[in-house]
């Protein structure tokens, strides 16, 4: 029984790390910071999540410790990843587009002769 | 909603929350773990009452557990099938983007229930919630297929929003 807890614990540690060295590709390839948001957020998110898993499954006594440390990734990265890109946006970092499709900007500015 | 209003029910559940939290990381049940599991939970729910109002003690009606045990089961496939989409992105030697901000309106008015859909949009296939000004969401869309607010709205929050308006009200 152990074993089986074993081997599956290690078999959601590979998803995770397979997932981990994706968003780290997706950081490198996509063109601007909104993009790579995307993909570094996604990535990271379910490949911590996965590893975390992973390690709770192989020591039996961890697992509602990683089950908690789980749930607060699932909440705290995608809330970090929106105050970057809010950031960026207000840093004026223009978003890459192939066609002009942009409907935060007419409230961006508004906003700002506010 | 009011922020600062107190309630007895808000107050039993944030005080079981953290609890629970302290049970998850102690994993033990000696009576002296418990006592000062719940003494601390209490001086923590005291300090922090002000902020915490998500929901009261209504969230174990049998109805809404079933929603909520159904949003996480949809949510899940959602986490699932967003990596395998970006996945896909990253390891195509094209890169196939077409990337936008679009704008979508909701209908939740309930303002934790609104952060829980920020984060799930953020979270599900090449969307990145960037903004939220009232009820209206700004969304970096990675394949923009629309631009008209109410066919993006049924495109990336719909599933999510009407959960989670059985949830919350």
């Amino acid at each position: 029984m152990m074993e089986i807890l074993e081997y599956i614990g290690l078999a959601f540690v590979l998803i995770g790390g397979i997932f981990l060295f994706l968003g780290a590709l997706g950081i490198y390839r996509m063109p601007d910071v909104y993009n790579r948001l995307q993909a570094g957020t996604k990535a990271s998110t379910m490949g911590a999540m996965s590893v975390i898993m992973g390690v709770g499954l192989i020591e039996p006594e961890w697992f509602f410790k990683s089950l908690i440390i789980v749930i607060f990734i699932a909440i705290a990265n995608p809330l970090s990843s929106h105050a970057l890109a809010r950031g960026a946006y207000r840093a004026s970092l223009t978003p890459f587009m192939k066609k002009k499709m942009d409907a935060y900007d007419k409230e961006f500015h508004q906003k700002k002769e506010d | 909603m009011n922020t600062s209003s107190f309630s007895v029910s808000k107050f039993l559940y944030n005080w079981l929350l953290m609890f629970v939290v302290w049970l998850g990381f102690t994993t033990s049940l000696a009576p002296a773990e418990l006592i000062t599991g719940a003494v601390v939970s209490l001086i923590a729910v005291l300090m922090a009452a002000k902020y915490l109002n998500c929901c009261g003690l209504d969230i174990f009606l049998p109805n809404k557990l079933f929603y909520i045990a159904k949003y996480i089961g949809v949510f899940t496939v959602a986490l699932i099938k967003s990596n395998i989409d970006v996945a896909k992105r990253v390891l195509s030697p094209s890169l196939p983007i077409n990337p936008g901000i679009v704008q979508i309106e909701t209908k939740l008015s309930n303002e934790f229930a609104k952060m829980v859909l920020a984060n799930t949009i953020t979270l599900t296939p090449g969307t990145l919630s960037v903004d939220m000004v009232g009820s209206t969401y700004y969304i970096h869309w990675i394949d923009v297929t629309t631009e008209d607010p109410i066919e993006a709205h049924t495109a990336i929050a719909k599933q999510f929003e009407d959960i989670l308006l059985k949830i919350f009200k």
